[in-house]
């Protein structure tokens, strides 16, 4: 496997509770893999290990390594907000920017002085709302506040935010829990989209979007990886008793 | 079924009472501001004049001779202006280090209760308080006690607002600009003071609204002169108190001043806290609710 993020014995801690326990994982490179357990299993925790959110969290303690393209992201040396501008992350629930759409998009180029010119800035704006299907909802209106828009437009506009930075990997939390049914098959469809090129991760509740979407499979359950592989294998033939019990929907 | 309204059943009743007690509130209170602008307008129109806004008091002025009032309006100017922005130097920080470190803690109640206190204490008591330092400390009235007094006043107002403002701050935003390689300098000026800074100003034209017309607490501090200050240490006259004195006064034409006075205050007055919520509202087009 071309392996794009690896996990090696990683150990992560709130205070005194364990969160994850001795993970150690391959994400393949280009694929949407998912990672899937119950509430509390860690699912959220390991995302955030990612793009280093995880250290956001007061309290929170870390062991092991995360390599993204065989660098620990974790190396004294690193510089996080350049982990962060390869590791992209669409949340739960979309969060704009206290600024018009337009503003919204240009900002992470901005800050990263990814574009020199106006007229360059623009049109990677009009780019990267057309890769997400908003161009024709909102060229009208791009200076109108980006809370103007409803909550499925907003994801979407979160997700061309995430890739105007030109990430390589693309971390999504449960990013289509917070949507109504059309607008979460709109960013499945644009996640689907885009996996031939990035990297997806995402963390799911729902069985049935995992199997829809995933082509790789992180099974978790109390901070602890019992199994992973490739969708198809965990889905037709798990190995282990709990991933079984949990694609049954006992728990 | 029968779905005509009932209108003598109690729960109709009730919420009609209760309807009409608001309404008449309202009237209420829309009838006392109402009154109170005309009273100040019919009475202080006539007697507004260009010179009173162009000059200083000449010779006879408390007896209904030439001259303006120039000196207060410039003195009230100052007044609010160095009140508000000492007020600003010093509650900026607490807000910050309330928000930063300590939170909803015991402390930061505390802390929030003791300017809950301060914001009730009447300005008159902060005058007196004002007053007292000032004989210990050997000044005398001047502008900058007056300063001093009147930012004491306006801190607790503005200090709470900003609170407010800092702790309605959504934690969602900081992360979403982190999570796209921001720095937490970038998050602070590109993010959070853009999310902020429309309550931050209309926490501050508010507490500058309310010092501009506050009489008691420069009564004993700022002192009272015909003159226009030159320096910090020079007394000034200011607004309210040219109201006060010439509303006192046993000359009729001099009254009809103090309601032009009266006028002129509460016309700066309208027009900060009219421009702070137009100025609010064009910032605020862009914040995050």
């Amino acid at each position: 496997m071309n392996a794009h993020i690896q996990a090696k014995n990683l150990n992560a801690f709130y205070g005194s509770q364990q969160a994850l326990k001795d993970v150690n994982i391959e994400i393949p490179r280009n694929k949407i893999t998912a990672i899937m357990g119950p509430s509390g299993c860690g699912k959220t925790t390991l995302l955030k290990t990612f793009n280093r959110f995880f250290e956001l969290t007061e309290n929170a303690r870390l062991s092991g390594e995360v390599l993204v393209d065989g660098q620990n992201i974790y190396d004294k040396d690193v510089d996080v907000t350049e982990v962060r501008k390869v590791v992209g992350l669409l949340a739960q629930r979309p969060s704009p920017l206290p600024m018009s759409i337009y503003d919204n998009i240009a900002y992470g180029m901005r800050i990263h002085k990814m574009k020199n010119e106006r007229k360059e800035y623009k049109a990677a704006v009009r780019h990267y709302l057309e890769i997400t299907g908003l161009w024709d909802e909102v060229h009208k209106r791009l200076h109108d506040p980006a809370t103007s828009l409803s909550i499925g437009q907003q994801q979407r506009l979160c997700l061309a935010r995430g890739l105007a930075v030109e990430p390589e990997i693309i971390l999504g939390d449960e990013p289509t829990s917070a949507l109504d049914p059309i607008s979460s098959q709109n960013i499945e469809q644009r996640l689907h989209e885009l996996s031939n090129q990035y990297t997806i991760v995402i963390v799911t509740h729902t069985l049935r979007q995992a199997k829809r979407l995933a082509d790789h499979v992180i099974f978790m359950y109390l901070g602890e990886v019992i199994e992973a592989g490739s969708a198809k294998d965990i889905f037709n033939h798990p190995q282990h008793e709990r991933t079984k019990q949990y694609l049954e929907g006992q728990f | 079924m029968s779905i005509k309204k009932k209108h003598f059943e109690r729960r109709h009743l009730v919420e009609f009472l209760m309807k009409t007690i608001m309404r008449i509130a309202l009237v209420i209170v829309a009838g006392a501001l109402g009154l109170i602008l005309w009273t100040i307008i019919t009475r202080g129109l006539p007697s507004l004049s260009w010179s009173m806004v162009t000059q200083i008091p000449k010779g006879g002025y408390y007896m209904g001779k030439e001259g303006g009032i120039l000196n207060a309006i410039i003195g009230s100017a100052y007044l609010a202006s160095g009140g508000t922005l000492l007020a600003i130097l010093l509650s900026l920080p607490i807000a910050l280090y309330l928000k930063a470190y300590l939170g909803d803690s015991k402390w930061g109640d505390y802390v929030r209760l003791a300017l809950d206190v301060l914001w009730g204490i009447p300005s008159i008591v902060y005058g007196a308080f004002g007053f007292a330092l000032m004989i210990m400390l050997g000044m005398r009235a001047s502008l900058l006690a007056g300063i001093i007094a009147l930012a004491l006043v306006t801190l607790p107002i503005m200090t709470r607002a900003m609170d407010e403002v800092i702790r309605r701050m959504p934690v969602d935003l900081e992360h979403a600009a982190l999570a796209l390689g921001s720095t937490k300098f970038e998050v602070a000026i590109q993010v959070v003071t853009r999310q902020m800074l429309p309550g931050i100003i209309t926490g501050i034209l508010l507490a500058f609204g309310r010092g501009i017309g506050d009489a008691a607490s420069v009564l004993f501090t700022a002192g009272y002169t015909d003159r226009i200050p030159t320096s910090l240490m020079n007394p000034t006259a200011s607004l309210p108190l040219a109201v006060f004195f010439q509303l006192g006064s046993p000359y009729p034409e001099v009254r009809e001043r103090g309601y032009a006075a009266a006028l002129i205050l509460t016309i700066i007055v309208l027009i900060v806290s009219l421009g702070s919520r137009l100025l609010a509202s064009r910032l605020n087009k862009y914040t995050v609710k």
